[in-house]
């Protein structure tokens, strides 16, 4: 079996998993009760400056009868009593010595300030200190949390700070709300932060409602933007992750968060990157109780593919993210459809056909035949079963835009198949620099595909 | 109606209507909609339930099937829309027929119209009879801006839907409902009017630029056993358990039902639920040749009804005027008919008697006898039309069971007769009159 535990900047946790920094971590009671449940640590709930909260806090995005694939929320940091809290996180922190037990710290932008807070959670006997530089609603009107993340020299000036008053690893939480996370990331490097964490919430309006027109959640007859989470912002976390992973001044490691509600997706933020990784609103919507199968897949997964520890994993995938310009462009996949699994539910036939390359056909008997062209007359199951037509991929004219693939509602139907190039490999830096000629004029470029013999359809 | 003859299904919750709608493909060029024989477009009104657009859904719905609340109902979507979904890979179809109801539901509890209608046209049309094929063919005809007058000799409108398909499938306010649906676009119904009896056929004629008959078919035809007398007609003993005062048919301790197609199962269905004892079917051929859906026999046979294949009646028993039992003689099969189906041959000195002291028979309707009183051409015995549904009399149209010697789906196809009848009619009425 696996070993999941880790060793995050001296911070060790029998598993990668911790609760991240938000209302799951909240208190004493939740994480003694998330520890019960088996996770690795806990990133308390930001404690520092005072707050009064709202309500209501939370909206949130369904689709498709799916609940929740996002969560925002307008809560600000811990509203309860600095002292309740550092009285909570020493109880919980003696009680569960073998696990991570980390505090998020926010206070306005001075150098006492700052000073102060470490000095008094480093008190507690926590393992760690993360500096919430992400908050996007609230806290950042008030001059901190993303107000301080995303102004990469108040990021290095603040870190500096608290580097000169920390002695325990300090770890700085990068907000996704910047057009590169990688600057405040590196601001974060100079001031000498032990570790980076990313990505705080996304600025976000929820919706709004149809009946009274309303911001939802509605504040009294008001609402704003609020931070953005859950299952949708995977996607983007995982780049903003990469990008820190593939940036070669970026040597400290990084706690991955964004999204992840199952083992799989804890694996490909490991793969690219992520040493520790931090949950929310996975927990916030099936509560603690998932942490089970988050270590079981993951373990189960790792002894599949024959990786023993964490660390033989983290940022294995790395090596496959390239910029669009060295990517090769000789590289052919095309669809393909198995036309055994098939269901003839024609969503490829559509979504080619109005929207991508009008290379999928309708043929039944060998011969083409349009949509919607059965006779009036013709009714019932066996004939509209058996009149289906096949659709199939014409595969000289398949650019490979993988539409289709993405779209077929039935498993392993269609297959993106890699065919033998049919010219040699060649990437846009090469072309530029070899041929300049063809990346700057039209003419040429017909010329260079003429004579390579690319057809664009 | 008896409770225990209430509508089978509960109409579905939002939520259930909900996550069923999103679980929809959305197909393209659907199988579902090609199966159905009136053609709705089947995803856009699911979609539209997703989008919690429910009278957009019911529009989309009334487009292609102004009756869309019987068939939602009494379709045999198996056969149909949900048979030909191609989620059937995983052997769970989408509950067309029951987001149907929900969206159709929907449109009778906001007494959402299909469309404006207007009366927009001079000439005028006469539909006779007010069952599925004569609404629809009114309704769409009202859609195109003609006056409509729908003559009907039951008290009720509806045909069938009213009085001939079980109250567990559709209730009679459904069907009544949906009558009124199409009085409410401007059609007149003139119901207690019979042709050949209250209503002269040249009258009609004269009074109408177009007539569309849909008249459906006659009673219960004749076993001619001994005793014939003492059994019951299917379809009167369904009509007393809808829509009769007297609080319903008498219902038997061991009632016996001859026959096998659908109409005996709701017969088997009343008897066994208004309290008969037992309840037995008959039939002369076997499970694999009987006319009742697959769904049908499922259903009847979990209500504890018993089956007697390869059966034949032979007499009724009468004892001092009381049915005492059903004598039967046993069969086999030989080589296929003119049908297709086996031969029933009877094996000699197989007779025996079932017990019995109700016998219900229902094995099809007559043809319609009205096509010889006022002359138009038959095919064996069914009003005979061309491709468009008209008759042997030009501008006279036909459509409905009248039409269909034999066939599947006959409310839905009576439907889309109606509906291809009324565009048949304009095209005719336009190029008469310009």
């Amino acid at each position: 079996m696996a070993d999941l535990s880790i060793d995050f900047c001296g911070v060790k946790s029998p598993n990668p998993f911790w609760l991240a920094s938000a209302p799951p971590a909240n208190s004493g009671f939740q994480v003694n009760k998330a520890f019960e449940a088996g996770w690795g640590g806990a990133v308390w709930k930001t404690i520092g400056a005072p707050v009064l909260n709202v309500s209501n806090r939370y909206g949130a995005w369904h689709y498709n009868g799916q609940r929740m694939l996002a969560i925002n929320n307008v809560e600000l940091i811990s509203d309860r009593p600095l002292e309740v809290n550092l009285r909570e996180i020493a109880e919980v922190k003696r009680n569960w010595p073998g696990r991570a037990v980390i505090v998020s710290a926010m206070v306005e932008s001075t150098p006492e300030a700052w000073r102060d807070i470490i000095h008094k959670i480093e008190d507690t006997g926590a393992d760690a200190i993360e500096l919430n530089y992400g908050c996007p609603h609230g806290m950042s009107e008030r001059g901190m949390g993303a107000a301080v993340g995303q102004v990469p020299e108040y990021c290095e000036q603040i870190t500096r700070w608290v580097m000169e008053a920390a002695k325990i690893p300090i770890i700085v939480k990068l907000t996704p709300n910047v057009a590169s996370v990688v600057p405040p990331a590196h601001a974060a490097v100079r001031a000498g932060a032990n570790a980076l964490s990313l990505i705080n919430t996304i600025n976000s309006i929820c919706g709004v409602d149809l009946d009274t027109f309303e911001i939802s959640p509605n504040i009294g007859g008001k609402g704003g933007h609020g931070g953005y989470a859950g299952p949708a912002v995977k996607p983007v976390a995982l780049n903003m992750l990469s990008s820190l992973g593939t940036d070669a001044a970026i040597k400290i490691p990084i706690s991955g968060m964004g999204g992840i509600s199952t083992w799989k997706d804890a694996a490909e933020f490991l793969l690219l990157g992520a040493t520790s990784l931090q949950v929310c609103t996975a927990v916030m919507h099936y509560g603690f109780r998932i942490i089970e199968d988050l270590c079981d897949g993951l373990s189960n997964w790792m002894d599949a593919k024959g990786f023993k520890t964490i660390p033989e994993l983290v940022g294995k995938s790395l090596t496959r993210i390239s910029d669009f310009k060295d990517l090769d462009l000789s590289f052919r996949a095309v669809a393909r459809i198995d036309e055994a699994k098939c269901i003839k539910c024609n969503m490829c036939y559509v979504a080619c056909n109005d929207t991508a390359h009008q290379c999928i056909d309708l043929i039944r008997d060998g011969a083409l035949v349009e949509p919607y062209s059965y006779e009036v007359s013709s009714n019932g199951r066996q004939e509209a079963v058996g009149m289906r037509p096949q659709p199939k991929v014409r595969e000289d004219d398949c650019v490979g835009c993988r539409l289709c693939y993405n779209i077929c509602p039935v498993d392993d139907c269609i297959r993106m198949v890699e065919l033998p190039p049919l010219r040699p490999a060649i990437t846009w830096d090469q072309l530029s620099s070899e041929n300049r000629i063809v990346t700057e004029d039209w003419e040429a470029m017909k010329q260079y595909r003429e004579k390579m013999g690319i057809h664009i359809h | 109606m008896h409770d225990r003859l209430a509508e089978h299904y509960p109409p579905l919750t939002r939520h259930e209507a909900l996550v069923e709608a999103d679980r929809c493909i959305y197909c393209y060029d659907a199988p579902c909609t090609h199966a159905c024989p009136t053609h709705i477009d089947i995803p856009k009104f699911i979609k539209k339930i997703a989008t919690d657009n429910v009278s957009g859904s019911a529009r989309a719905i009334f487009d292609s099937n102004l009756m869309g609340a019987t068939c939602a109902r009494v379709c045999p979507v198996q056969e149909l829309c949900e048979g030909a979904c191609v989620l059937n890979s995983e052997h769970k179809p989408i509950m067309i027929g029951r987001l149907q109801r929900y969206a159709m539901d929907h449109a009778y509890s906001t007494g959402q119209l299909p469309f404006q209608a207007s009366v927009s046209k001079t000439s005028s049309v006469a539909v006779v009879g007010a069952g599925p094929a004569g609404l629809s063919c009114a309704g769409e005809l009202a859609r195109r801006g003609y006056p409509v007058t729908v003559y009907e000799k039951r008290s009720l409108a509806g045909g069938l839907s009213t009085y001939g398909i079980i109250g567990l499938r559709e209730p009679v306010p459904v069907a009544l409902a949906e009558a009124g649906l199409i009085e409410r676009l401007g059609v007149k119904l003139a119901t207690g009017q019979e042709l050949g009896s209250n209503l002269k056929w040249d009258d009609l004629r004269k009074r109408h630029d177009a007539v569309f008959l849909a008249v459906g078919l006659g009673a219960t035809p004749d076993l001619g056993i001994p005793g014939e007398e003492q059994i019951l007609d299917g379809l009167q003993y369904i009509e007393q358990s809808k829509v009769d005062s007297n609080g319903g048919p008498r219902i038997g301790r061991h009632v016996v039902v001859i026959g096998a197609g659908n109409t005996a199962i709701d017969c088997a269905t009343i008897a066994k639920r208004l309290g008969a004892e037992t309840v037995t079917m008959v039939y002369r051929r076997t499970d694999h040749e009987m006319t009742a859906y697959p769904h049908e026999y499922d259903f009847i046979k979990k209500e504890g009804v018993e089956f007697r294949f390869l059966t034949q009646p032979t007499a009724v028993n009468i004892v001092d005027g009381q049915v005492t039992g059903l004598t039967c003689q046993r069969i086999m099969l030989g080589t296929a008919d003119q049908s297709g189906r086996p031969t029933p041959i009877a094996i000699a000195g197989s007779e025996f008697v079932l017990d019995a002291d109700q016998i219900v028979k229902a094995i099809g309707q007559k043809k319609p006898s009205l096509a010889a009183q006022i002359g138009i051409a038959t095919d064996q015995g069914y009003i005979r039309v061309t491709k468009q549904l008209e008759t042997s009399v030009p501008g006279v149209y036909a459509g409905g069971d009248a039409i269909r010697a034999r066939g599947a789906a006959s409310t839905v196809m009576a439907v889309q007769d109606g509906k291809l009848a009324a565009q048949a009619i304009d095209a005719h009425l336009e190029s008469k009159h310009g």
